[in-house]
């Protein structure tokens, strides 16, 4: 058995809605009063979900609810959910930031947080002055951070400057020093939440770089992304919050589908029904159906790698529409398009006049890896109007196929798409 | 077996709520550089961009003790109990100001560094701690800009000066402001979180409370019901005795600087208690 490097239990987290000052005190001498008189909390009873789209009537609300979970030594866990799923929260509770309002969580080993690079930056002081500031901010002592100088200094690239002070620096160069000492910090554990956000292409991959460095030396790292690239690649292990609440806990790859399925919970019946989803562009809601048939014609909830499909959507206006264009496109999980299609690229013609109908896109031998896919579909007519655009309005499921027929399977980690190929020696 | 045993050797427990005086000496002492460093901040980032520098620490106090002798001296003719009214004032403001920087500053520990402590764990009381260090050394120039003038008036032989065993006492009453001025300020800041009232409360107190202490009148001046008010105010004793020993008078009581020094022992334990408590939850109402 592994040893757990921490161990969260029944953690609750609970938040005042609200101006924090308006019966601050009333409440205060009202709790004072239950607690005197032996009595529960009166403002921890009800048990509010936090559903950031329903209007609560309560004055209080569960950040989170009920988290139980543990992480082994070294293993790396992404943290992922939607913004105000209780992410953030459970890292300031985690790195002390804000204490927990019931249960607790027992950690083995010193814990170290990134929650914004660069805290505790004093302008008016030079490059230096502030790698040891920020440095015994972060729990170094003066002499680790001068034994790693050399090593902050020359991974921020900011060698010229480092007697100037920060206030002269530009953004980039203020976020490279800050990231530096906070990568040369030596925890057991470390808590990193997005910074990964910042900098430009080329530092960004060096941090990756350095976090892949800091998980393979053995040490635990949490990390919340929305990044799902950068978490799929770093981490092991995915704990996945739902409004406050623990909706999976397991293994990454195990996790992100169940993500992914919670972003797209609407589109997962054979045929979405799309009159009441949220449109990004168009002028009317025309699509109204859409569904994936394969080459016989039959609807279908999924698709073999490699087999063609057809996906089809009905569309019905009340005005005719000229010189239409419809359109399909693919995007795969992290958001990048895999293709995108209309009836003037594939036979160069729109069609003239319609009101109504059943849009066909027909993929004879699609090269899609297996994994998920979102579709967006859209109607464009003259003069180059977007009619009706429905961004990610259902997901593709493509199963895995023995392609190359030797038994050995894609994974989503091998690229976007296959292709038919031979590997040989000459 | 072995493995449950194992696991129950954690090195830190996150609970909701920690015991009254549950301090952790050993992790302040973990981050002593942290305070080193942070009252090396405070005291170079004040003068970053000034010609005169740390030469400020001497004007100001000089300025208010000039200010306060055409006003108290020429134009009310209050009573220095016949020393030189330059020493007798600057003497009363050097140590009032330690006492009232440290509290002001303190009290705001909580609003005012909230980014900070939104982000990142460090013992909280660091900060205060580091408060009260670079407000010392303030106070340590300052208190050579006194003793200069001081020797000025001892070879003009104005005053009568001997070495005296009771010197000692001063790094005691200077210990004794620090703490008052920290445990107040604590207790403030800890409050502050959630009522900012307090803030408004604290500007102007501050300076009535001055009045309230006889800073730029002896004690021997009043009489009555309000010399017994003043000698409630903890901080009489310290400025009165502070005074009396650096310009060499005959000190009288004691009693005084006890009742101060066992305020003070409770202002700091109160402290100690509210700020433990807030500590935690702060950043949720701050």
């Amino acid at each position: 058995m592994a040893e757990i490097a921490i161990k969260v239990e029944n953690l609750y987290k609970q938040y005042k809605l609200g101006m924090v000052n308006t019966g601050t005190i009333s409440h205060d001498l009202n709790r004072w009063w239950h607690k005197v008189r032996g009595k529960e909390d009166p403002y921890q009873k009800v048990t509010v979900t936090n559903d950031r789209t329903q209007k609560s009537t309560h004055d209080y609300v569960w950040a989170l609810n009920d988290i139980n979970f543990d992480v082994n030594v070294g293993e790396v866990l992404g943290i992922i959910g939607k913004n105000g799923a209780g992410k953030s929260t459970l890292l300031k509770i985690l790195s002390k930031v804000t204490g927990p309002t019931k249960g607790n969580i027992k950690i083995n080993g010193r814990i170290a947080s990134l929650l914004e690079v660069g805290t505790g930056f004093h302008p008016e002081l030079s490059g230096l002055e502030n790698i040891y500031l920020n440095g015994a901010i972060l729990g170094m002592t003066k002499k680790e951070i001068s034994r790693k100088l050399d090593e902050i200094v020359s991974f921020s690239g900011v060698d010229k400057y480092i007697d100037t002070p920060v206030k002269r620096y530009s953004s980039g160069m203020y976020v490279r020093l800050a990231f530096a000492v906070a990568a040369h910090l030596e925890p057991e554990i470390l808590i990193i939440d997005e910074v990964l956000a910042v900098g430009d292409a080329e530092f960004q991959k060096k941090c990756l770089g350095k976090m892949k460095d800091v998980a393979q030396q053995g040490r635990t790292v949490l990390f919340v992304s929305h990044n799902m690239v950068a978490v799929q690649q770093l981490c092991t292990k995915g704990l996945f919050l739902k409004n406050g609440g623990l909706a999976y806990f397991g293994d990454i790859d195990k996790t992100l589908p169940h993500y992914f399925d919670y972003d797209n919970a609407s589109a997962k019946s054979d045929i979405a029904n799309l009159e009441e989803k949220a449109r990004s562009n168009g002028i009317a809601k025309i699509i109204k159906k859409a569904w994936i048939e394969n080459l016989n014609n039959q609807r279908v909830s999924r698709v073999l790698m490699g087999e063609g499909f057809k996906i089809c959507f009905e569309f019905e206006a009340d005005f005719v529409m000229e010189n239409a264009l419809f359109g399909f496109a693919l995007e795969n999980l992290h958001g990048m398009r895999v293709t995108t299609i209309n009836n003037m690229i594939t036979s160069n013609t729109s069609v003239k006049e319609i009101k109504n109908g059943v849009a066909i896109c027909e993929f004879t031998s699609p090269n899609l890896l297996a994994g998920e896919y979102f579709v967006t579909l859209g109607i464009v007519s003259d003069p180059n109007q977007w009619i009706d655009y429905v961004e990610h309005a259902f997901t593709i499921k493509v199963e895995p196929a023995d392609i190359y027929k030797t038994g050995k399977l894609l994974e989503s980690g091998h690229g976007v798409v296959f292709m038919k190929a031979n590997v040989y020696i000459k | 077996m072995e493995i449950t045993n194992k696991q129950e050797n954690w090195t830190e427990i996150i609970t909701p709520k920690k015991g009254l005086f549950d301090i952790n000496f050993k992790e302040i002492w973990h981050y002593r550089d942290l305070i080193m460093l942070f009252v090396r901040r405070d005291f170079v980032s004040t003068y970053k961009q000034t010609i005169l520098g740390p030469i400020w620490f001497f004007v100001q106090p000089l300025l208010t003790s000039l200010i306060f002798i055409i006003i108290f001296t020429r134009i009310a003719h209050l009573s220095t109990e016949g020393l030189p009214p330059l020493l007798f004032y600057l003497a009363g403001i050097t140590l009032w100001n330690y006492f009232s920087d440290c509290f002001t500053k303190t009290s705001n520990v909580f609003v005012a560094n909230a980014n900070i402590f939104g982000k990142v764990y460090f013992p909280r009381l660091s900060n205060p701690l580091a408060i009260i260090i670079s407000n010392l050394i303030k106070f340590a120039i300052q208190l050579l800009l006194l003793i200069i003038i001081l020797l000025y008036y001892i070879f003009d032989g104005k005053i009568v000066f001997a070495l005296n065993p009771i010197l000692f006492l001063i790094p005691f009453l200077i210990f004794l402001m620090a703490i008052l001025g920290l445990g107040l300020g604590i207790i403030f800041s800890s409050l502050t979180t959630k009522y900012r009232d307090l803030t408004f409360l604290l500007q102007f107190g501050i300076q009535l409370l001055m009045y309230a202490t006889p800073v730029i009148y002896p004690l021997s001046s009043a009489t009555g019901k309000l010399k017994t008010v003043l000698s409630l105010n903890p901080l009489t004793p310290i400025i009165e005795l502070f005074r009396k020993i650096i310009l060499g008078q005959e000190i009288v009581d004691f009693s005084g600087l006890a009742y101060c020094s066992i305020f003070t022992v409770i202002t700091l334990f109160i402290g100690i208690i509210v700020f433990n408590q807030v500590e935690k939850s702060f950043m949720d109402t701050v």
